[in-house]
């Protein structure tokens, strides 16, 4: 610790939800990250895959069951439509403060330095391949890997 | 906070932007961008002198709207400014700390 003084060198996110709040709240710590110098990863692990996957990315929802901020009965946030209005709500207010869709968050991410993993084991569940996904992910790899690349002092790991 | 660059006095707030553009000069960047070590290239002055037209526009700015701006995409824009681009560009441009987590 002395050595950075507890200074954060890096950011381990690991993302393994597909709602629309959790892959953004990945990102923009990973990207927050980046503008303040500091190294970030994140390790797309089970439903989390689906942010980098090809043919899913671009649907991805905001989850109005199970979810108590969004302040509505859950046999409400239930019915058929409910979480497409929720979703499109949610962008057009993303939008209104510049936030970038998926695509181009990821394409942000990329540019900016950040590497993107996906979780072996999951990529096995799912029958996904590589080719499955979004070109800017750096490699399909096991959990130890992943412990390997956040090694040296002033790593920090987040759990989305 | 008073500071003296090249022979001129000028004030930054505590984390070291300038508080008044007016005070900034050419040789002013240079030497803030020598407490990164960076070298000030021609392409390094498009983008300084982008961000502040930008600022002096109003507009407020983030990682996204520079890499849309057709003056440096976001790769270059850290190969630029390592360790934080967007913060370290606005110092050396003499132009507040941009309050964006984006």
């Amino acid at each position: 610790m002395s050595e950075f003084n507890g200074e954060i060198r890096k950011m381990m996110i690991i993302l393994s939800k597909a709602t629309l709040e959790n892959v953004y709240a990945a990102f923009v710590l990973a990207n927050g990250a980046r503008m303040e110098g500091i190294e970030a990863e994140i390790f797309f692990t089970f439903f989390g895959l689906e942010a980098v996957h090809k043919k899913k990315l671009e649907h991805l929802h905001v989850a109005t069951v199970g979810n108590p901020a969004m302040h509505m009965p859950t046999l409400l946030g239930g019915l058929p439509g409910m979480e497409a209005l929720a979703t499109s709500m949610m962008k057009k207010e993303m939008e209104k403060i510049d936030m970038p869709d998926v695509h181009e968050f990821l394409d942000i991410l990329t540019a900016s330095g950040v590497k993107l993993w996906a979780c072996k084991l999951a990529m096995d569940m799912f029958h996904y391949k590589k080719e499955d996904l979004y070109e800017g992910v750096d490699d399909v790899i096991t959990v130890g890997d992943f412990y390997k690349q956040g090694a040296g002092l002033g790593t920090h790991m987040l759990f989305v | 906070m008073e500071k003296q660059i090249c022979g001129k006095v000028i004030h930054l707030n505590e984390e070291g932007y300038l508080t008044d553009l007016n005070e900034w000069t050419p040789e002013i960047a240079e030497e803030l961008a020598k407490e990164y070590n960076i070298t000030l290239s021609p392409r390094h002055w498009e983008v300084l002198k982008y961000l502040q037209s930008e600022h002096k526009n109003n507009v407020p700015l983030s990682i996204r709207k520079i890499g849309k701006s057709n003056v440096v995409d976001i790769k270059e824009f850290y190969a630029l400014f390592p360790q934080g681009p967007l913060k370290i560009s606005s110092k050396i441009a003499g132009i507040p700390k941009p309050a964006s987590c984006l």
